[in-house]
């Protein structure tokens, strides 16, 4: 029978992963068994630890918060926007939700069983994969690190991928055993002369009947529990999972999600009747892929040369773009990638230092300032970065400084070998400007503060941005405390960050149609970056500096400080901090779609949901300008 | 008595299905909104006249809780011999069309045991019940008993007093604009029947801002 319901609920499905990976007719088997559900403004669809619903949902219009609740205090994990999914973790993993599932505004979800998803996604090789690399990337997420161990998996390019995956795992051959009558003693002798961290225990005839792990020793031996001379069958794992050999990586990744465990015990015919061959650690899966942030940051700490690094750091690139096909959370991408750009830098001073006849004379330390310091560079941009060294006497100044730029020469160009390119208005270390002792730094700043301008205003807004990135921790924190010290004698800064704040108006003309760019090469193009993320960046610099929070660069982690400090407007907060990641991952996508840095977007690429996404976002920046300009007496 | 003997005869003379669906009417409990099941559903005509035109297709879904089950939704296409031409462009539906088309009078039937005793929602609901009682008749059958709600007189009820005007007409359209909803599938009687339920939902969460909202204030 025609079902016109189910037809539109598949025209949306057919748009949004994983349901894009499967054949129209399997999508349309799943949409007629759909249910929709309408959710007017803070109403619950579910709670941290209820048991599972049998649905997983994608959300069709509105906003769905995602809410951790810990010690009584309550925080915002996610907003889930049109074609977001969320519940779906707790239905494969078979738990109690982890979160609470709160309506943002009003909204449509659609609720998906998960049989039916499951019958018509089976052995579906592009939907686990999905489904792995979703899950696996809340693995930066502190609230789910536990559960989620190492099992981190991210792949270069499709065929890389087919291949590592498709490919049987390499498991360890002969793997530690003790029989069940041995003692935790006997085990853990064995264990640590062979400094191996987990033990099989087996029976008369070798086949697997528990597992002990460091852990196990950790918590059950050292804490008192249970004597040395107890059986290891007392505080074994038991039953342990067991898998054939023939078993590829992705099912072994998939077995030790389903099965919350970190090792699979792998047997002849693959059930625990028959005798153990091997065992698998998540480690080991680990290792049989190539490509995956851990490794990458390893290898940048092995490079030797600059080139090495560039290579390496041109995978991140392909990275970033695995991350926003599947939709990954931008918190999580930005951590991930600000993570290698800082070990990136960090290595190519290392490298450096090695070039300097001399070590340093005195202590120093490196900072990032602009995206970079703020945590929110994603693809390549220009390196903006600053030098401080330590105080020296009047006779030495002279030859430290020389040091420090000619160190800062040899950086910043590997830097711009490996892809940053120079900033053009030379906010560099290599500029003798921007590289100075921690005293004529403190005086920058004041001066800043105390005499600030409108040209200066221009020029030193993204060094309150710094970030401490290489060398000495305490002379970085020593000049923050110099800045909230001065900031409490003026606010003319203030003033000055406001106005700047505000200098770019709303995103949307009168006629709610976006506002282009009027000539040059970009005419008629919509600049993503000055009229939406700046503007944002520049109010929470301000508040935040206003509200002498620091050691936060980050724009989007910055709105939700705010929220914590300012519970008045916690609301317009948590929605500027939402926008942000909203408005920087669209720039990233543009960026990668049209290999620049996606600043100007051409508003006749994007479909209609697009706009609609885009016009969402610049509410609040609207409505945080307005707080501004109340808040600091400023006329537009 | 007589008038006993009379009622007891035409009882008789009922068909089953007819005979069921009295039976779950009058069994009917009065139950919160939550728990009531409303059939929100639509019908595409051949035309606007009562006696003279015919219903082409029906299209219903049924909500519980805010909750839309797509397996549990009801769409029939409808044989006629009455065909219009004119009304083709706003329904197109064809008279001989792609779509499987029932007699009317198996539509009649399925359409009673689907909506059971739920509560029917509609926009000018009026119009749609006549067209269903105008089958009802040509069957020989008495009228539909199930109770009503137009969501163009309740999205009126749900404005502020200020804003209400009794003179304006709220189309469909016009409730898609005012309430935001998407206007795709508009015109066929399923897509209109969704449209309905969505601007239903989004009406009762209005008017049940203070969360006190009973069931018998939606009825007239």
């Amino acid at each position: 029978m025609k079902n016109t319901i189910s037809e539109r609920v598949y025209d949306f499905l057919k748009n949004y992963p994983p349901f894009n990976l499967l054949p129209a007719t399997k999508i349309l088997e799943i949409s007629s068994e759909v249910k929709i559900i309408y959710l007017e403004k803070g109403k619950v669809l579910f709670n941290q630890n209820d048991t599972n619903h049998k649905h997983f949902y994608i959300v069709r219009n509105g906003g769905i918060s995602l809410h951790k609740n810990s010690q009584n205090k309550r925080t915002l994990i996610d907003i889930c926007d049109g074609g977001d999914i969320f519940g779906l973790r707790p239905l494969i993993s078979k738990e109690n939700y982890s979160l609470d599932a709160i309506a943002n505004e009003e909204s449509i979800v659609y609720g998906i069983p998960i049989t039916i998803f499951e019958a018509v996604s089976e052995n579906n090789f592009k939907i686990n994969k999905y489904l792995l690399t979703s899950f696996a990337s809340t693995s930066f997420d502190p609230y789910t690190n536990e559960q989620n161990n190492n099992i981190f998996t991210d792949y270069i390019s499709k065929d890389n991928l087919e291949y590592s995956n498709l490919h049987s795992v390499n498991y360890t051959k002969k793997p530690l055993k003790c029989t069940v009558k041995s003692t935790i003693k006997e085990a853990a002798i064995k264990m640590s002369a062979q400094k191996i961290g987990c033990i099989v225990v087996v029976d008369d005839k070798c086949l697997p009947k528990g597992i002990i792990t460091n852990s196990d020793i950790k918590n059950k031996i050292a804490t008192g529990l249970f004597s040395i001379d107890t059986s290891v069958k007392e505080i074994m794992s038991s039953p342990v999972i067991t898998q054939s050999k023939n078993l590829t990586v992705l099912d072994a990744q998939l077995q030790m999600i389903k099965h919350k465990v970190g090792h699979l015990c792998i047997t002849v015919d693959g059930t625990s009747n028959s005798k153990l061959i091997g065992i698998l650690t998540n480690h080991d899966v680990l290792a049989s892929l190539g490509n995956n942030p851990t490794v990458i940051l390893k290898e940048i700490k092995r490079a030797k040369k600059t080139k090495e690094i560039r290579e390496i750091r041109n995978k991140v690139n392909l990275l970033l773009k695995s991350y926003l096909e599947q939709n990954i959370p931008l918190s999580h991408i930005s951590k991930i990638i600000s993570e290698i750009n800082d070990s990136v830098t960090i290595r190519v001073i290392e490298l450096s230092l090695k070039k300097m006849d001399t070590p340093p004379p005195v202590k120093f330390s490196w900072m990032a300032l602009g995206s970079q310091g703020r945590k929110e560079q994603l693809l390549y941009t220009d390196q903006d970065n600053a030098l401080i060294f330590e105080d020296t006497t009047q006779e030495d100044y002279l030859a430290t400084k020389n040091y420090f730029l000619k160190l800062a020469g040899h950086v910043t160009k590997s830097l711009h070998k490996i892809g940053y390119e120079y900033c053009s208005a030379e906010m560099m270390a290599s500029n003798p400007e921007w590289c100075m002792s921690l005293s004529e730094w403190k005086n920058q700043f004041n001066d800043w503060i105390i005499n600030i301008d409108e040209k200066a205003i221009l020029l030193s807004s993204i060094f309150f941005d710094f970030n401490h990135v290489y060398g000495d921790i305490t002379m970085p924190k020593e000049l923050t405390t110099n800045i909230f010290k001065t900031l409490n004698k003026s606010s003319r800064l203030f003033t000055f960050l406001g106005k700047e704040a505000i200098a770019s108006p709303s995103p949307l003309g009168f006629f709610k149609q976006f506002l282009v760019e009027n000539n040059g090469d970009h005419k008629d193009s919509f600049n993503i970056k000055t009229r939406a993320l700046i503007p944002l960046i520049n109010a929470a610099r301000l508040l935040t500096l206003s509200n002498k929070i620091s050691e936060i660069n980050n724009t989007a982690q910055r709105f939700e400080r705010l929220a914590e400090v300012e519970p008045q407007n916690k609301e317009l907060y948590q929605s500027c901090s939402y926008a942000f990641k909203a408005l920087l991952k669209f720039k990233t996508k543009q960026g990668i779609l049209h290999n620049d840095s996606g600043k100007f977007i051409q508003l006749e690429s994007l479909t209609k949901e697009e706009k609609l996404k885009l016009k969402r976002c610049f509410k609040p920046i609207r409505e945080i300008q307005e707080v501004l300009s109340i808040r600091y007496n400023l006329t537009i | 008595m007589i008038f006993n003997w009379f009622r007891k005869r035409e009882q008789l003379l009922l068909p089953n299905y007819f005979l069921a669906y009295q039976e779950s009417i009058a069994n009917t409990k009065k139950l919160p909104i939550e728990e009531t099941r409303f059939v929100v559903f639509d019908t595409e005509t051949t035309g606007f006249l009562r006696k003279k035109d015919r219903v082409l297709s029906i299209g219903a879904i049924s909500l519980k809780d805010n909750i839309i089950n797509v397996n549990a939704s009801f769409e029939v296409y409808v044989k006629q011999k009455i065909f219009k031409a004119e009304t083709v462009p706003i329904h197109g539906i064809l008279k001989e069309g792609k779509f499987d088309k029932i007699t009317e009078l198996n539509a009649l039937k399925l359409f009673l045991k689907y909506i059971g005793n739920s509560v029917l929602v509609g926009h000018h609901v009026n119009f749609d019940v006549q067209m269903m009682n105008e089958i009802l008749k040509r069957n020989k059958l008495p009228k539909l008993l199930n109770k009503t709600v137009d969501t163009a007189l309740l999205y009126k009820k749900s404005k502020h007093t200020i804003y209400q005007n009794e003179e304006k007409h709220y189309s469909l359209d016009n409730l898609c604009d005012e309430l935001n909803i998407s206007k795709s599938d508009r015109h066929t009687a399923s897509g209109d029947a969704y449209i309905t339920a969505i601007a239903f939902l989004k009406i009762l969460s209005r008017l049940n801002k203070k969360g006190d909202l009973k069931f018998r204030d939606l009825l007239a």
